[in-house]
């Protein structure tokens, strides 16, 4: 009885705001746009029966989904959005591998400082982080204030507004998510591999290809599925670093839904990211459990 | 791996100079006394004062609060729960649709879950406002806890409870009395993690708020979406400086008591 | 142990405390526990041993109620216990891991129980001091788990479970975790306290060592069945079966053709080896294959013909020396290899026989046990 209650609650929370939620979505985009309140037909009406039913379900269609294929903007912005988080996720991998490196080689003493310095900012708000680089890479701002003081530059660099900004907000909010488990897995290692390469023969360089990196595979895998999954449907990078020929879906669906009032496109949208989103979400689960069983 | 080269300390040094330094530009900027903010005009705390004044932006703070203080709380809870079916219950009719229902939300696109909540919400005729971000949050959170809470619960000695049992407790008071104190560390990690979701939330909480509940993020996202201001400069100050304060005091104390397990241990020759 | 003699299980009017009867446990496919009938009384030290998933576990689980039998019964004082959850069970268990609250001090891990009881302060207060003085820790009352030794926690332990004076004490591998030093000042000290509090145990070990010191009887176990139950002596000196001999201590098994003769059998085990002889009070068809378990402590090793019956010649193979004893394995022509020992009274240097020389072997006519398989 008590297991029962155990299992219910927290069950039926998650069905009552998850599942049917999701449901209600997944309903919506295959219903049309209307001008009324609610802004789509049909709605179920449940008073007319049986019928109320078969009539319900009679009106539902794909037609959201047609519109998404006639209409390159959508097309398009999936494409870029997977571009951007697929160039993104390698820019991220790039800037943290070195730094979990340095923190895996660091002395035992500065490591709980060092971990703690790379958690720390994820403590503080997403949104902040985001807009400190609004004035450094503005126009005016401090980046540019710099280089054209040092002489580099005699023209500002437009930065904010474009792709690059974007780039730049990623790997900057999401380098502790690829930090962490590259850092897990190099610190892990046994010391002695490197040496054992050593003794036979290795170079520095030839150990860190030969043993280092294969051995921090998994956490790279890791990592990068950790900063890619989240990032496809990122709005609020795209929306306040890039600028109007940015596009991502995360964004697109906000607009269709905030800005055009559109619905049943909207919850289009969102049905089409998800079925994206399920590939590199099943990966990485099964290179989680793959990762688990070797584990023991 | 003990090798500290120019390379590492070069890696390090640049890594961590790119996370902080745009937060350290942000305060220092936030103590500019003009009103340009990418322009410096000479050291001022007049922004501090100008928020302070802001009904707008403590109405914010004050709902913010609120929403992360109950959502963090009863996702504490539901989570705990959850975790506990995850690692004990072993199996039952839809136990697969249960563990995806607490992972998948990790994985969602922020804009998915407000969207499909916001449509909930309105197809249930409930009014937009705090009660409707915080169900949004709690659930999002629960999440959270759970895989938090139970990777403590995965490595907890079982026979600790079995030996409560033993001693005559009830099922109940065996959670209570010792799980519960044992995997507290999990649980108050997972509350904090809900608050600091919740309080950094602003997608979700756009989709699910009412009118009369404007929350700190959103009247965050609405003044920076016009620019630079030197308020939400100080206003970012003010937070980052209570998240470092909260999470440097955490783990000196974490690191204290270690030390001090550690020392005890040593005593206790073991 | 105690100068009258204590055999309650050879006293058929004994009353037993716990009663299995045609116990059976099932996990899925897997049976732990095949249909097993015994009884263990009260004031036993009763040692369940065996190598690891032979169902010892599963059967202390049971009496804990940890664990329900899939069929047959199991009776305390004659009460089905079925019924009856752990935590009004008159029995504690000592887990293997301790199982000690970490966020709570010695004192209040030993109250726990008493304090679910609702009894008095005063009370628990008194059975409290009265549990630290018998484990020797009032000094630690106040400290937590982690901040004493791997044998004081030990000791924390077996008070704990001690303090509701439960009529029947499980202890789960409770030396596991000590060193081997500690591990055997310990099996004194938990033998000690056995016989102050005159509580029932019933120990779970896979150490024989540790069993045979501890217990009044040990069951020896093997695939979910109690192979023998029996005092340490017994089960030494007189296993019912090749897996008992095997399993306790060290032991030559001959296996040959048994023949009637007298008060036992010849046996006949190899060409051109001589027939042994031994005395058995067992049955064995004339021809019937059996087993001769034979310790090496009972084989003399001799450079001459010794005048006995059970006499075999060989050459030493190997030499273990243990300090105190030396182990030689003597290889026959047949290939058959015997274990002899001898206590090392010499010096080493003095040591009457080395690799490679021929040696004769032999034992008296009661010294093997013949077994059936």
């Amino acid at each position: 009885m008590r297991r029962l209650i155990l299992i219910a609650v927290p069950y039926f929370w998650l069905l009552a705001l998850f599942l049917v939620p999701f449901l209600i979505v997944l309903k919506i985009s295959l219903s049309d746009t209307a001008l009324a309140i609610p802004p789509y037909t049909p709605t179920l009406d449940f008073s007319a029966g049986w019928e109320g039913i078969r009539a319900f379900f009679a009106e539902l269609d794909f037609e959201n989904f047609e519109f998404l294929t006639t209409d390159d903007l959508y097309w398009k912005a999936y494409l870029s959005s997977l571009k951007i988080a697929f160039v993104a996720t390698f820019l991220t991998l790039i800037v943290a591998y070195p730094i979990a490196y340095g923190m895996a080689s660091a002395p035992d003493h500065w490591r709980p400082t060092l971990m703690m310095l790379v958690i720390l900012p994820f403590w503080t708000s997403f949104l902040i982080r985001v807009y400190s680089w609004v004035g450094i890479l503005s126009n005016e701002g401090y980046l540019n204030q710099l280089l054209l003081s040092l002489g580099l530059i005699s023209e500002p660099l437009t930065i904010l507004n474009t792709n690059i900004a974007v780039y730049i907000g990623i790997v900057y909010t999401y380098l502790p998510f690829m930090i962490l488990p590259i850092y897990a897995a190099l610190e892990r290692m046994d010391a002695s591999l490197l040496e054992a390469a050593e003794d036979l023969g290795c170079s520095r360089l030839t150990a860190f290809w030969l043993v280092t990196f294969p051995l921090s595979k998994n956490g790279i895998i890791a990592g990068c599925f950790l900063v890619f999954i989240p990032t496809i449907g990122e709005f609020v990078i795209p929306s306040l670093l890039g600028g109007s020929k940015t596009l991502m879906i995360g964004k697109v669906l906000w607009e269709e839904f905030f800005n055009n009032r559109d619905w049943p496109v909207a919850s289009a949208v969102a049905v089409i990211l998800l079925l994206i989103l399920i590939i590199p979400i099943v990966l990485f689960q099964r290179n989680e459990q793959k990762q688990r069983e070797a584990e023991g | 791996m003990r090798r500290v080269t120019w390379f590492n300390a070069t890696s390090l040094t640049l890594g961590f100079a790119f996370l902080y330094l745009p937060m350290v530009i942000l305060i220092i900027y936030s103590f500019n006394a003009g009103k340009l903010v990418t322009v410096w005009a000479g050291f001022s705390t007049r922004w501090y004062g100008e928020l302070l004044q802001n009904q707008a932006f403590l109405d914010a703070a004050w709902v913010t609060v609120k929403v992360a203080v109950l959502s963090s709380s009863i996702a504490t809870v539901l989570g705990t729960m959850a975790a506990l079916v995850l690692v004990r219950s072993g199996r039952f009719a839809g136990r697969t649709l249960f563990s995806g229902m607490i992972y998948a939300p990790l994985v969602m696109p922020e804009v998915i879950t407000g969207l499909s909540l916001l449509l909930l919400f309105i197809g249930l005729n409930i009014d937009r406002g705090v009660l409707t971000i915080v169900l949004a949050h709690t659930t999002f959170s629960m999440c959270y806890v759970s895989v938090v809470v139970s990777s403590r619960l995965v490595s907890f000695d079982q026979s600790l409870e079995e030996a409560a049992l033993d001693l005559g407790c009830s099922q109940m008071q065996a959670f209570f009395l010792v799980t519960l104190p044992i995997i507290a560390p999990a649980v108050i990690s997972g509350w904090l993690l809900a608050f600091t979701l919740s309080l950094d939330d602003l997608v979700i909480a756009s989709f699910t708020a009412g009118p009369s509940s404007t929350t700190l993020p959103i009247k965050i996202w609405s003044s920076i979406r016009l620019g630079l201001s030197p308020e939400i400069n100080a206003l970012s100050t003010l937070m980052i400086s209570v998240v470092t304060v909260g999470v440097i005091s955490a783990s000196l104390i974490s690191k204290r008591s270690s030390l001090k397990r550690q020392a005890d241990e040593r005593a206790a020759g073991t | 142990m105690s100068q009258t003699v204590f055999e309650p299980w050879n006293d058929p009017q004994a009353k037993p405390l716990i009663q299995f009867k045609n116990v059976t446990k099932r996990f899925g496919e897997f049976v732990a526990i095949d249909n097993q009938t015994f009884d263990i009384y009260e004031r036993e030290f009763f040692a369940l041993l065996g190598p690891s998933g032979c169902g010892k576990t599963t059967m202390m689980r049971m009496l804990a109620g940890f664990e329900k039998p899939t069929e047959g019964t199991i009776l305390l004082a004659g009460q089905d216990m079925a019924p009856i959850p752990p935590n009004k069970r008159a029995v504690n268990m000592m887990f293997q891991s301790y199982a000690l609250f970490p966020h709570l001090s010695v004192w209040d891990n030993i109250a726990f129980g008493l304090k679910r009881d609702r009894k008095p302060k005063d009370e628990i207060a008194e059975r409290v001091a009265q549990m630290l003085k018998l484990v020797r820790l009032e000094k630690f009352a106040q400290r937590k788990p982690h901040q004493i030794s791997g044998g004081q926690r030990q000791r924390v332990a077996l008070a704990r479970s001690l303090a509701k004076a439960p009529k029947l004490l499980l202890l789960d591998e409770p030396l596991g975790a000590l060193d081997a030093k500690l591990r055997q000042d310990t099996q004194f000290e938990l033998v000690d306290i056995q016989e102050k509090t005159g509580t029932t145990f019933v120990i779970v070990t896979h150490d024989q060592e540790e069993a045979m010191t501890v217990a009044s009887r040990v069951a020896v176990m093997d695939d979910g069945k109690i192979m023998q139950a029996d005092t340490p002596a017994n089960i030494y000196e007189r296993p019912n079966s090749v897996y008992v001999a095997d399993f306790i201590g060290d032991v030559t098994i001959i296996e040959g053709r048994a023949t009637k003769n007298g008060n036992g059998y010849d046996i006949d085990f190899a060409e051109g080896q001589p027939t042994l002889h031994a005395e058995s009070g067992k049955d064995f068809q004339n021809g019937q294959t059996c087993h001769l378990a034979i310790r090496p402590e009972k084989v003399a090793i001799t450079a001459d013909k010794p005048d006995t019956r059970n006499a075999l010649k060989g050459t030493i193979l190997d030499i273990a020396y243990l300090g105190n004893l030396s182990t030689y394995h003597v290889k026959l022509e047949n290939d058959q290899i015997i274990k002899a020992q001898t206590a090392n009274t010499r010096r080493l240097s003095r040591r009457s026989f080395t690799w490679e020389d021929s040696v004769w072997l032999s034992w008296t006519d009661t010294a093997g046990v013949l077994l059936e398989g």
